[in-house]
């Protein structure tokens, strides 16, 4: 133990411990809770019954109240450690509760009903997990097929923007024509146009095209990213010229040229763009919030706001479904941080 | 070689094969069209997917968005609208006096600017303090830095509907905070109910999900740094906030300007964690500008697309001149770099 210590503490070549080292430490270990605690929490809550999410002070961990099935009872009745008036203490099923009074009997011998006031009493608990918070969404409301969207949208956005931004990058990067130039100060230039500067126009585009209330509305206006064509024109840049020319010797297309060299070339620089264009569009709000009124169209995330927006908010349902929200993410975090913070660190890109 | 290994290959290869199948396809009608064009014709083929969708989706809408603006109706399809000139603008600049919403014709949306001036000055302060700092204690001699990197930029990647969730999940009556808040003796509190803490939990929970995204800039602007300054300043027994002042700061600069300027840009247009998390409310302390433009534009009741036209390009105004900043600031770090 203490040889861990001492690794622990010991400082590049032998100082000692400076008040900027704990300082630093604490605001490394601070951030460990802040950044995780909030989503470990919300798993952690997603596992508790109703009853159990409305007792203050909430407990670390999901508790069932346990039940028996009485003789006598057609429902289950809830077991509780009860301090009877002699001073012994018994589990008793609650019958009935009056006001602070609960009828409560010996679910061996269930003729003999006990009075018990319930400040005298505390309900049989164990550590269990209410998994129908998940079952259930999925097949009373929508949610099966909210999810069933947001995969479609964000396979399909990812699908075509990955097709769309490759193909305009290796114009831009491997031909020369005029209005080169231009076009990529365009595609640049729009970088900066956020989607809520353009979102009244872009929605009558939309509904002019025919695509209102249709999860290819959701798709079409976000594929054309100036951030692909950007990332992927730079990475094509750095493919040699001779190479398409040996091509063109053998008397290769120009579509075979971009399909079956420049593309598998350009793997890494797409693989990043596909990572980047999952997160987007698995994670995108109003667009389709402004583009989507019928309900079975929903993705996950117009669903949840919309279950979360009601007046009587179910949140053992809604915060099942912000884990089920979460698990891409939290997939890409594990597995593909590495590629998206080399990505931004490198372009500053987001 | 194992089972599996075959079958993994098996099935990459049958997936392959129809798009590989689809690809050559293609490529007879495109050998035609290249022999009867040239290869300026296959520049224009390879352009044309994205520019087409580019140009519907992205260009149109920004042109015609200012014939939006000066039109007035419900409907949404610009021949079903009437034309009323700068009608739309002087609604919402008639201001008896900026500073006071209530003399102002459109209140709502003097309101929601007021608001997102205010949420921009503290949440970019907040936001590049925090980042500054995370930076400064990762690109010391820490160990396992990647991996702290990693915990800084975990937020970022969540969706604003998954972040306003878990917050108001931690800050509504029975939450988390309020556990704390009772553990240290304190009474439960209704944090999302109250103007001030409303407003503080728009601005913290906007920094904890974008702060790693900022921390990655400036660590890799400090990185940048050449050691043997830092080196050098060692041996010449330079005090640490000496070091900050004359070395890591100026040096920094580029990046931090970036920063700075990227945050305003972002904080500008806050919309969805914060409609998630407090719906604008309580009353609309917590409107920004954005949801002014999506509550008028689409969902509320007295319904004016012309009006939230006019409001969006009035942001759209803001956000130039901030991007032109950009611009600025980064010729000016890049010619910092050559000069180096």
């Amino acid at each position: 133990m203490s040889g861990v210590v001492t690794f622990l503490t010991r400082r590049r070549g032998g100082r000692g411990w400076h008040w900027t080292d704990v300082v630093s430490w604490l605001w490394l270990f601070g951030g460990l809770v802040i950044m995780f605690g909030p989503a470990v929490w919300l798993v952690g809550s997603s596992f508790k019954t109703p009853a159990q999410l409305a007792v203050f002070p909430p407990t670390i961990l999901p508790y069932v109240s346990q039940q028996a099935a009485v003789e006598g009872y057609d429902k289950p009745l809830t077991l509780y450690r009860v301090k009877l008036p002699d001073g012994s203490t018994k589990v008793l099923a609650e019958a009935r509760r009056v006001g602070i009074v609960a009828q409560m009997v010996d679910p061996q011998a269930p003729n003999d009903i006990v009075k018990i006031n319930i400040a005298n009493r505390q309900p049989v608990r164990e550590i269990g997990f209410a998994t129908e918070n998940y079952t259930e969404p999925f097949v009373h409301f929508d949610f099966l097929r909210y999810l069933r969207n947001s995969v479609f949208v964000t396979v399909m956005a990812t699908l075509i923007t990955l097709l769309t931004n490759s193909m305009a990058a290796f114009a831009l990067s491997k031909y020369k024509f005029r209005g080169r130039d231009l076009t990529m100060l365009l595609i640049v230039g729009t970088l900066m146009v956020p989607l809520s500067v353009i979102l009244v126009p872009l929605y009558s585009v939309v509904g002019a095209v025919g695509l209102l209330d249709s999860l290819w509305g959701v798709i079409l206006p976000t594929v054309a990213t100036p951030t692909g064509v950007f990332l992927l024109r730079q990475y094509m840049l750095t493919i040699p010229d001779e190479l398409l020319d040996a091509a063109r010797m053998d008397n290769a297309s120009e579509w075979q040229i971009y399909w079956r060299i420049v593309l598998p070339l350009a793997a890494p620089a797409l693989a990043v763009l596909a990572i980047f264009s999952v997160v987007w569009r698995w994670n995108d709000f109003l667009w389709p919030l402004v583009v989507l009124s019928r309900k079975e169209l929903y993705t996950l995330q117009v669903g949840l706001n919309t279950y979360a927006g009601q007046l009587n908010v179910q949140w053992h349902y809604i915060l099942a479904m912000t884990v089920v929200t979460m698990i891409p993410v939290v997939l890409v975090f594990v597995f593909l941080q590495r590629y998206i913070t080399s990505g931004i660190a490198g372009t500053g890109l987001k | 070689m194992s089972g599996a290994a075959t079958l993994k290959e098996w099935t990459g290869a049958a997936l392959a094969a129809p798009v590989a199948w689809l690809a050559s396809i293609v490529n007879v009608p495109l050998k035609a069209w290249q022999r009867a064009t040239g290869t300026g014709g296959m520049a224009a083929f390879f352009l044309a997917p994205n520019m087409a969708i580019f140009g519907i989706f992205v260009l149109v809408p920004l042109v015609i968005n200012f014939f939006y603006s000066a039109t007035s109706g419900t409907a949404y399809f610009l021949q079903d609208r009437s034309y009323v000139g700068l009608e739309q603008y002087r609604r919402l600049l008639d201001c008896g006096s900026y500073l006071d919403t209530a003399t102002c014709r459109e209140d709502l949306f003097w309101k929601a600017v007021h608001n997102t001036g205010l949420f921009v000055v503290v949440q970019v302060a907040l936001m590049t303090v925090v980042s500054m700092i995370t930076a400064l204690i990762l690109n010391r001699e820490i160990a396992g830095r990647s991996f702290w990197r990693a915990v800084f930029f975990f937020p970022v990647l969540l969706s604003p509907v998954v972040t306003g969730l878990i917050w108001r999940w931690i800050l509504q009556r029975q939450g988390l905070l309020n556990l704390i808040v009772h553990d240290l003796g304190g009474e439960p509190y209704n944090w999302l109910t109250d103007r001030f803490s409303a407003f503080t939990a728009a601005v913290s929970v906007s920094v904890w999900a974008h702060m790693g995204f900022y921390t990655l800039i400036l660590l890799a602007g400090l990185q940048a740094i050449p050691r043997d300054l830092y080196e050098a300043a060692e041996m010449d027994g330079t005090r640490p906030a000496r070091v900050f002042w004359r070395i890591t700061l100026p040096l920094l600069m580029p990046n931090l300007l970036v920063v700075i300027v990227l945050a305003l840009i972002r904080a500008v247009q806050i919309f969805d964690e914060v409609y998630v998390l407090t719906g604008g409310g309580p009353g609309t302390s917590t409107l920004y500008v954005t949801q002014y433009i999506y509550e008028i534009g689409f969902a509320s009741l007295l319904r004016n697309p012309g009006l939230a036209s006019a409001a969006s390009i009035l942001m759209g105004l803001v956000l130039v001149v901030l991007t032109l900043l950009q611009l600025q600031v980064g010729r000016r770090g890049e010619r910092k770099g050559q000069r180096e």
